[in-house]
């Protein structure tokens, strides 16, 4: 059983082997479980565990880190002194930070016991009853219906001590008929809220009313985009938001900040506390995570700091540092956007002629200053006119800034947690956006 | 390792699997990082653990654990057989296996200089060498370098009575200069984008590559590109530069042929393909001269995927793709060779790590050499676009509308570069471009690239594939849309 007792044991025999100036440890436990469906049957169907243990150390102002998954006596103190080894062979780096003392952490609560002890056969009967969804409508069920738990445990030998657990389940489904298809996913820490037959009736309607797609020329569009489509982009904005990545000049926002970037309507911050986030009230050093206001009224109002770089920009750690030692620097992982109170349906009746996009895929960035992003829609696209969805739309490509994006949205929905493929959940509305280009078709 | 993996396996047996296969894996990685003249990265990493996968009541069954102790293997075989029959629910027929023999053997994959061997400091000397020449050039505002060693320890056993140990190691390296001037972001890597160059061999690939020697040509051209014209948009003739038209291969030969694609079992995820059983020895996927194979055999390489097993103990194979334009073979696992009638996997079947189950993967896909040098091309083209290496890269969900973008490209009039060109980029529809092409470089220009980051399954599984290629010259392709909106 590993818990925050078994996380601080570890610890105390890290310090024990360690003799660096300072020694830092992340201890981290897993036990998840996926259950795969496709073709209307289980096909892969996997349930595994694991703990590992990763070790800092500072050893003259240089920096290096080792981990492992062994926890014999031995072992940890072999990784101890790889981990001094890998620092005593570099440069001293006088800008190298002291490991930070004890913090104060404001709780948050993700654990679910029923999400955690989610059978393969509770997950299996689940399944059924989407399959039989699929059959009734002669379609063609795929999909995953995952839940698991976590832990993490990050101590010093400066008397920092932080652990966190938490619960994830994940229920994805695609509908799959002869000529079309439909898509929908919802990830929680707990299980209960995953909701995964109304998913898979959602997913079901969508390849059905989209079934004979038909042809759209490409051009810039009023586009209706879900939340999902919403978050796939977004995903490739806020690493900008990183401190670092402005000093280093390869964020959009160098020389932004403090700018009129997007519309007045744009209104984002980075929220760990939001009821409908999740993950750790602390970052990869231990600082505790703060709300930060990232964009308000279109403007780039703030970017995020770890420890190290605060202090090369003259200014406040804000807890959104990764593990040290590390390229990156620090990022926004809890993105909340404000959003408004149109529904999908009010957006579609405004709509005179338009796309509703269910979801994008393979989003790759094309110009990292412009931020223009490529990539196709996805399993329930659709051609909006008059007001109403008139038929199904064969996917297409589309080549667009999301910079210029977010200076062109209509209308919002309210907020919601979202999950795709491309980006990491955050907590962001639908929205109407107008102009969007598409650039080519293709064949389906 | 041998006790324990015999153990789980007689366990899963013995609760009633009708097939059962063991993994025990020993991981190591090291991954060094330098930045504007400092370390970024330099960290060590092991992993450790055992996956056991069993068909039990005709379904699938997985699980995995890192815990070794004795106890654990009937644990965690009795949880493969729990979960199997869970699947059995939702089953439509017993799940079937193309046959394959027994097999005893152990291999051990090229590795002349172990790399975790060298000195890190050697490592970081190199590293920061290269870092010092690269910031050298004014206008470079960030340099960075990296080296990536792994060594993949497996010990395979199977209820067909197999066993099977390899060793595997694996070498990254490469550096990035990035240029930011009046709000244009400009980046130029050696010898490849997105962490460089890998192979499954030792640190003499870093040897190999005259990293030091290549580094004020890369700055110098990220500097010059704030300079250059944009790619104009438009049909045009264009080469693709090797490393390019390995990705290419990649993206619109390699995932297409995962015959687990083709039956829908990534449909929700990774996604399906255009290449339909009907197609398989029928369709013109190539012009003539295009010739693709997936060769996983030592002959073919040090790619990274390159083996002497895959990880459902079938040999590795060297299996024609695309035969002079046509469409010839998918990739295959046991379960889909039998699904479809073949006698015998192709043998793809890879696994990220004792806790994931092997899927369908990429082995060595790689597009065969033709005939000549690229000067040669380029003086023989009259009017065209010379891309070279991958800065974007995006293809639809079944693999037919596709859209790259190059760092970094030349303009070519009556057989010359005659201008650089910043931004490029090019799109197709998967047959009509491959159809198009009319000349590929012979074996001096060929080189067996490595994908280190190819992205499958759920949970998601990254691997690394290899690609072997050389610059080839495509007619009519569509240029610089991206930039067009």
């Amino acid at each position: 059983m590993f818990n925050r007792q078994r996380a601080e044991e570890i610890f105390s025999k890290v310090l024990k082997y360690s003799t660096a100036d300072e020694t830092e440890a992340i201890i981290s436990s897993a036990a998840y479980s996926l259950t795969r469906f496709a073709n209307n049957i289980i096909h892969q169907n996997v349930t595994e565990e694991g703990v590992s243990l990763s070790v800092r150390a500072v050893v003259d102002h240089r920096t290096a880190r080792a981990s492992t998954n062994k926890f014999d006596e031995a072992s940890i103190r072999q990784l101890c002194e790889s981990a001094m080894a890998l620092a005593r062979l570099q440069i001293p780096d006088p800008e190298l930070l002291r490991m930070p003392g004890p913090q104060m952490f404001r709780g948050v609560d993700r654990f679910y016991g029923e999400t955690a002890a989610l059978t393969p056969q509770a997950r299996a009967e689940t399944v059924q009853k989407v399959i039989a969804r699929a059959e009734k409508d002669s379609l063609t069920a795929a999909g995953v219906y995952s839940s698991g738990s976590s832990a993490t445990g990050l101590f010093n030998s400066r008397g920092l001590a932080a652990f966190h657990e938490e619960t994830v389940s994940e229920f994805s489904v695609t509908m799959l008929g002869d000529s079309s298809s439909g898509w929908a996913k919802k990830t929680s820490p707990n299980c209960q809220e995953l909701e995964s037959e109304a998913r898979a009736d959602r997913a079901a309607v969508k390849a059905l009313e989209s079934r004979e797609p038909r042809e759209a020329a490409p051009g810039k569009y009023t586009v209706i985009l879900e939340p999902a489509a919403v978050l796939d982009l977004l995903g490739f904005l806020f690493f900008d938001f990183g401190g670092l990545a402005v000093h280093e000049q390869r964020s959009c926002l160098t020389g932004r900040v403090g700018q009129k970037l997007f519309g007045e309507n744009i209104n984002v911050r980075d929220d760990v506390f939001h009821p409908l986030q999740a993950g750790a009230p602390f970052d990869g050093e231990g600082i505790p995570r703060q709300r930060v206001t990232l964009v308000e009224k279109g403007v780039v109002k703030g970017v995020v700091y770890a420890r190290q770089t605060a202090k090369l920009m003259g200014a406040e750690p804000t807890g959104h540092g990764f593990p040290l030692p590390n390229e990156f620097g620090e990022a926004p992982m809890n993105i909340v956007m404000e959003g408004g109170k149109a529904s999908v349906e009010e957006m579609i009746r405004s709509t005179d002629r338009g796309l509703l996009v269910t979801r994008l895929w393979y989003i790759r960035e094309v110009d990292p200053f412009q931020k223009i992003l490529t990539g196709m829609t996805r399993d329930g696209t659709f051609w909006i006119e008059d007001g109403k969805i008139q038929h199904g739309l064969k996917n297409l490509r589309f080549n667009q800034s999301v910079i210029e994006m977010l200076g062109q949205v209509e209308l919002m929905g309210p907020p919601q947690r979202t999950a795709g493929e491309e980006s990491f959940e955050m907590v962001v509305p639908a929205m109407k956006v107008r102009d969007f280009s598409f650039s080519s078709l293709t064949k389906f | 390792m041998k006790d324990f993996a015999q153990k789980a396996l007689d366990t899963a047996v013995a609760q009633g699997a009708s097939y059962a296969d063991v993994r025990v894996m020993d991981i190591r990685q090291r991954y060094l990082g330098t930045k504007n003249g400092k370390p970024s990265q330099v960290r060590d990493s092991e992993s450790f653990g055992i996956g056991v996968r069993v068909i039990a009541d005709g379904a699938w069954g997985f699980a995995a654990t890192d815990d070794m102790s004795s106890a654990s293997a009937d644990k965690v075989a009795a949880q493969a057989v729990a979960v199997a029959r869970a699947s059995a629910l939702c089953k439509k027929q017993d799940a079937r296996l193309a046959p394959e023999q027994k097999v005893l053997d152990r291999y051990a994959g090229p590795c002349r200089i172990d790399p975790f061997a060298v000195p890190v400091s050697e490592c970081l000397d190199l590293m920061l060498k290269v870092d010092a020449e690269l910031r050298k050039v004014q206008g470079v505002t960030l340099a960075e370098a990296i080296m990536d060693f792994r060594r993949i320890e497996q010990l395979f056993l199977s209820s067909l009575g197999s066993e099977i140990y390899q060793l595997k190691t694996q070498t990254g390296t490469g550096f990035v200069a990035t240029s930011f001037h009046e709000n244009e972001i400009q980046r130029r890597s050696y010898p490849n984008s997105f962490g460089g160059q890998y192979q499954t061999k030792g640190y003499e690939l870093v040897e190999e590559l005259d990293l030091l020697g290549n580094a004020p040509r890369i700055a110098e051209e990220a500097v010059a590109l704030h300079q250059a014209d944009q790619c104009p948009s438009g049909v045009r003739d264009i080469i693709l530069g090797s490393s390019q038209l390995g990705l290419q291969v990649h993206e619109s030969i390699g995932h297409p042929i995962e015959l687990d694609r083709v039956l829908g079992t990534e449909a929700n995820f990774a996604g399906m393909s255009f290449l339909t059983l009907e197609k398989l020895n029928h369709l013109k996927y190539a012009s003539d001269i295009v010739n693709v194979v997936a060769d996983a055999t030592p002959a073919h390489g040090p790619g990274l995927g390159t083996f002497a097993y895959d990880d459902e103990g079938v040999p590795a194979q060297c299996t024609p793709i695309i035969k002079d334009g046509l469409f010839v073979g998918y990739l295959t696992s046991r379960e889909t060779a039998a699904e479809i009638g073949q006698p015998r996997s192709s043998g793809a079947m890879r696994a990220e790590g004792w806790n994931r189950i092997p899927l369908i993967r990429m082995t060595n896909v790689s597009l065969l050499p033709g005939k000549g040098a690229l000067d040669e091309l380029i003086a023989s083209t009259d009017d065209g676009i010379y891309m070279e290496t991958n800065r974007s890269w995006s293809i639809d969900d079944r693999r037919y509308n596709f859209q790259f973008g190059t760092e970094i490209g030349w303009e070519i009039k009556g057989g010359k570069k005659v201008r650089m060109l910043k931004n490029p980029t090019y799109a197709g529809i998967t047959t009509e471009f491959w159809n198009s092409c009319d000349a590929i470089c012979g074996l001096e220009a060929w080189t067996l690239w490595g994908t280190p980051n190819c992205g499958k399954g759920q949970p998601m599984q990254t691997m690394g594939t290899g690609h072997g290629a050389s610059p080839a010259r495509f007619r009519k392709v569509q240029v610089g849309v991206a930039y067009g909106g």
